[in-house]
């Protein structure tokens, strides 16, 4: 019954994208949308029975659909395992996408490639749940590459839009942005298999449990090096420093799959291997220490570019960064249920803003600049209510979801000691409340400074809110499961206690963090609520140009990398393509067309010409036969 | 005596007398009495084979030589009449219809 | 020279020579002749003498066979499907450079003579169906051909009946025409076209 469960759940998405699939070059149909979402459905159905069983009788299922490489020592299944956290992961990815496949049948309506669009959209989901449910790195792998593909499919989904220049649009064009995404991807994922291989190598498996149960007898050398390489791989799927600018400018796809894609499921899958194969990271702590510095940092450092961009789906996509970055920070300081927790719980709230964003895009006819939005909320309420709420999640307000979650991984860099981490977590909390609200306030409270002779704001349609709804529900709630999620996850997980000392400060160290985040909410509220001032001395500054271009940091890839590489190829292009490849293969061509050419004049359709050439041949080979005998 | 290969090299010749008609003639039906003459040397080979060597196998060779040789005939001057029913000649320059 | 003269006086010998020079010099008048009843009549009698040959080296069941299929049969169907054709008439056709001719021709008979001139190496040629002494050689033939070569027989004979029906197929379609009268029927037509396009 439970294996059934777990085939249901993973196949139900491949059925409905097949199924979409099948229609994916006729006109819009709603229909496609509508079994879609009842098969996405379903598969949320069985996952969530899946984790209620789990949680109830402790036993993961584990299901071995068939052998997929078998050579020699090599042995690779098709294997499935749905354990406590892998059906955690189910549930939250089944239930927002979907939501978001209810919520694109509203949102693509006049689209149309609708169709092809559900297609993509659950072939990604299918492609996430090979990657969360695999009892191997092998089918974790397949799935990794599967969720690349699915977003390079998507956020290419407009590819027809033509090329921009990156001061009009930083992201170029969707064909460039999803290029930007899949290569970056691929760099990282040279990493990632170079990781499985030295675990390969080392261990002979690729089951999780070989290879845990492995660990103790490898040197720690090669246990750094597997984890540092497994880690790149993590880098660039969960859009990490230096690999972080994919992530802002996949915003180029259609909003539900930022949503569902860049927020809630593929950009976490990053974290999901650091948790997953915690049992190597445990053993490796300065691998651990590394990922720990680099998740605070990109928090800092994401949300400071967030602070003064205008886009509001690259603001939210900035805060999805600056959230990944404590997600990491949890996994490397060793609080892997906690990194769960903060993951479910940002999935929550982070889906909710981005289709709340997208209602907005839908109302605003796809204008995305904040600086032309404004006093939306009039036309808009449910959707600011939405909205507003999902972004006092992320500022981590009590009793909302964030709250729980962010706190805690706050408390944890407490807690280990690492003061540098606890402060810079603690900075971009108030950050991070400050530029949601300055987006929430730019966008719906204030003056209308959009055209109104063009722009005739509305509320999305009923079902679609109402779609919503669960998430708002969730992001409210999420916190109060705390402690059973806890247990629950922590008999797979390491579990972590904050120690006596960081009990002893708790209240101190939460009301710091509210201070700080009810401080960046007042911030925003001063200055923004009455509408915009815009303060040209401000927006010329060095610091507030540096961060609105991104550090500079997609210029400098331009420039030192792309630039040169193109030159490098133009230079191959013409010196060894041309010069020796194309022509050595024409040279063969224009050898074979000139004989052919030449040859035939031998086809004069002259019966008797034929019989000469034929006896010119017996000639030919009776002369070799008697020559071969004599010297024989 | 008169060996073997005495009677190789008057079919050799014969053979190659055939083979000078196939490449020098353009009429079909000449064509066809050349193939003929190549048959037949190859007969005599056989025949002188099996006989120096007292086997039956070259007469057995030279019995299926000939009824192919009856078959070739029959088919060939069929396909020989409908020709000239069509193209009202048998010279191969003629029928070059097939040129490249 | 020697051994020439001594073998030429011998039965066999003379016959085989006699035989030899005949079927050249007849055969050499068949492929260069440019009259089809000369040809014809020339390739029939060398067939007839190639039979000779076959009496010679004992194979006389074969050479009653030459006989009866070649100069009876076939010689004869070729004699029919010239009626056909005008055969009286010369054969006019621009045979192949003669240069190219000889020396192919000759060099497939000079490599054929060398390759069948050098002595046979091979002492261990085992003869697969041995003939018997005292046994006739028709009767020997028909034991081989009607046991170890029971299969290819049946075959030749449905390939000469499948062979009788295509010729006969091939050949009858249209037979109540005349081709000559075709041929004559073709040109008055052009005849009637030329005088139109002349009014």
């Amino acid at each position: 019954m439970m294996e059934k469960l777990v085939y249901i759940a993973l196949f139900a998405p491949l059925v409905s994208s097949l199924f979409a699939a099948m229609f994916a070059m006729t006109p819009r149909k709603t229909f496609v949308g509508i079994i879609a979402s009842l098969l996405l459905f379903t598969g949320f159905v069985a996952s969530a029975t899946l984790a209620v069983n789990i949680f109830t009788t402790g036993e993961a299922v584990s299901v071995t659909m068939m052998q997929w490489i078998g050579m020699g020592d090599l042995y690779i299944p098709f294997g499935f395992v749905a354990d406590q956290v892998s059906v955690t992961m189910m549930t939250m990815v089944s239930l927002i996408s979907t939501i978001v496949h209810v919520y694109s049948i509203g949102y693509m309506d006049h689209d149309k490639s609708f169709n092809r669009f559900f297609s993509y959209l659950s072939a990604f989901v299918f492609s996430m749940m090979v990657l969360v449910m695999s009892d191997n790195f092998a089918g974790l792998f397949i799935g990794w590459e599967g969720v690349g593909v699915c977003s390079w499919l998507l956020i290419g989904f407009w590819y027809h839009k033509p090329d921009q220049s990156r001061e009009a649009n930083p992201s170029i064009s969707p064909s460039w942005a999803a290029n930007e995404a899949f290569i970056m991807n691929r760099i990282a994922d040279l990493g990632m298999l170079v990781g499985l291989f030295i675990l390969y190598w080392n261990v002979g498996s690729l089951q999780y449990d070989d290879v845990f149960a492995a660990i103790p007898n490898l040197d720690q050398w090669i246990l750094n090096g597997a984890a540092l390489a497994l880690f790149i791989g993590a880098m660039g799927k969960s859009a990490q420093f230096p690999l972080h600018t994919w992530l802002t400018d996949a915003m180029e796809g259609p909003t539900p799959v930022s949503a569902l894609i860049h927020a809630a499921t593929m950009v976490t899958a990053g974290v999901f291997l650091v948790i997953r194969a915690n049992p190597l990271f445990s053993v490796t702590p300065e691998v651990s220490y590394f990922i720990a510095a680099l998740g605070t940092f990109v928090a800092f450092f994401a949300a400071s570019m967030a602070l003064v961009n205008r886009d509001l789906k690259r603001i939210i996509a900035f805060s999805t960064l600056s959230q990944l970055g404590y997600m990491f920070a949890a996994a490397g300081l060793g609080a892997y249920w906690i990194a769960l927790f903060h993951l479910v719980a940002h999935a929550f709230f982070k889906a909710l803003l981005f289709l709340g964003a997208g209602n907005v895009m839908h109302a605003m006819h796809d204008e995305l600049d904040i600086f032309k939005m404004g006093g939306l909320k009039k036309v808009m309420r449910p959707t600011y209510i939405y909205m507003g709420l999902a972004s006092l999640t992320l500022a981590g307000i009590f009793p909302l979801a964030g709250f729980f979650s962010k706190d805690a991984i706050i408390e944890t860099a407490f807690n280990e000691g690492t003061y540098i981490l606890w402060i810079m977590l603690v900075v971009t909390a108030g950050m991070t409340a400050f530029y949601s609200f300055r987006q929430v306030f730019l966008t719906f409270h204030g003056t209308e400074r959009y055209d109104h002779h063009e722009i005739h704001p509305h509320e999305m349609y009923k079902f679609v809110l109402i779609a919503m709804s669960p998430l708002a529900i969730l992001a409210v709630i999420a916190g109060a499961f705390k402690d059973g999620f806890e247990t629950f996850v922590t008999s797979l997980l390491p579990a972590y206690h904050m120690s006596e000392h960081t009990h002893h400060y708790v209240w101190l160290l939460t009301a710091i963090v509210t201070l700080f985040a009810v401080g960046g909410i007042a911030l925003a509220y001063i200055k923004y609520n009455k509408g915009l001032e815009r303060n040209e001395k401000l927006e010329n500054s060095f610091i507030y140009k540096l961060l609105s271009n991104q550090y500079y940091i997609p210029n400098l890839y331009t420039e030192l990398i792309s630039k040169p590489y193109a030159m490098i190829s133009e230079k191959f292009w013409h010196g060894v393509d041309m010069k020796i490849v194309d022509r050595t293969v024409d040279g063969v061509a224009h050898f074979l067309y000139k004989s052919g050419d030449v040859n035939r004049r031998m086809q004069t359709g002259n019966l008797s010409h034929y019989l000469n050439w034929m006896a010119v041949g017996a000639v030919v080979l009776m002369v070799a036969a008697a020559v071969t005998a004599m010297i024989g | 005596m008169i060996g073997l290969s005495h009677y190789l090299i008057v079919s050799a010749l014969l053979f190659s007398i055939g083979l000078i008609g196939v490449l020098r003639r353009r009429n079909l039906l000449m064509l066809f009495f050349a193939t003929e003459v190549m048959l037949n040397a190859v007969n005599i080979a056989f025949a002188a084979i099996s006989h120096f060597y007292n086997d039956l196998t070259g007469q057995m060779f030279a019995f299926f030589v000939i009824a192919i040789a009856a078959s070739e005939v029959a088919v060939g001057l069929g396909i020989l009449i409908v020709l000239y029913k069509k193209h009202g000649s048998l010279d191969l320059d003629d029928l070059a219809t097939m040129k490249g | 020279m020697e051994n020439f003269l001594a073998s030429l006086f011998t039965f066999q010998g003379f016959a085989f020579y006699l035989f030899s020079f005949l079927t050249i010099i007849l055969f050499w008048i068949t492929v260069m002749s440019n009259n089809v009843l000369y040809a014809m009549t020339s390739l029939a009698s060398g067939m007839v003498l190639i039979s000779g040959f076959f009496f010679i080296l004992g194979a006389d069941f074969l050479g009653v066979v030459q006989l009866i299929v070649y100069v009876g049969a076939i010689m004869a169907l070729y004699s029919f499907a010239m009626m056909f054709f005008d055969a009286t008439r010369e054969i006019k056709e621009k045979n192949t450079n003669g240069a190219v001719v000889f020396v192919l021709g000759g060099l497939s008979a000079l490599m054929l003579v060398l390759m069948f001139a050098a002595p046979i190496h091979s002492e261990s040629i085992q003869a697969l169906y041995p003939m018997h002494e005292g046994v006739g050689n028709a009767q020997d033939v028909g034991i081989v051909l009607f046991t170890k070569y029971l299969v290819p027989f049946e075959v030749a004979a449905l390939m000469l009946l499948v062979a009788m029906i295509a010729g006969i197929i091939l050949a009858g379609k249209k037979m109540d025409q005349s081709l000559t009268e075709i041929m004559d029927e073709d040109a008055g037509e052009d005849e009637i076209l030329t005088q139109k396009d002349e009014k």
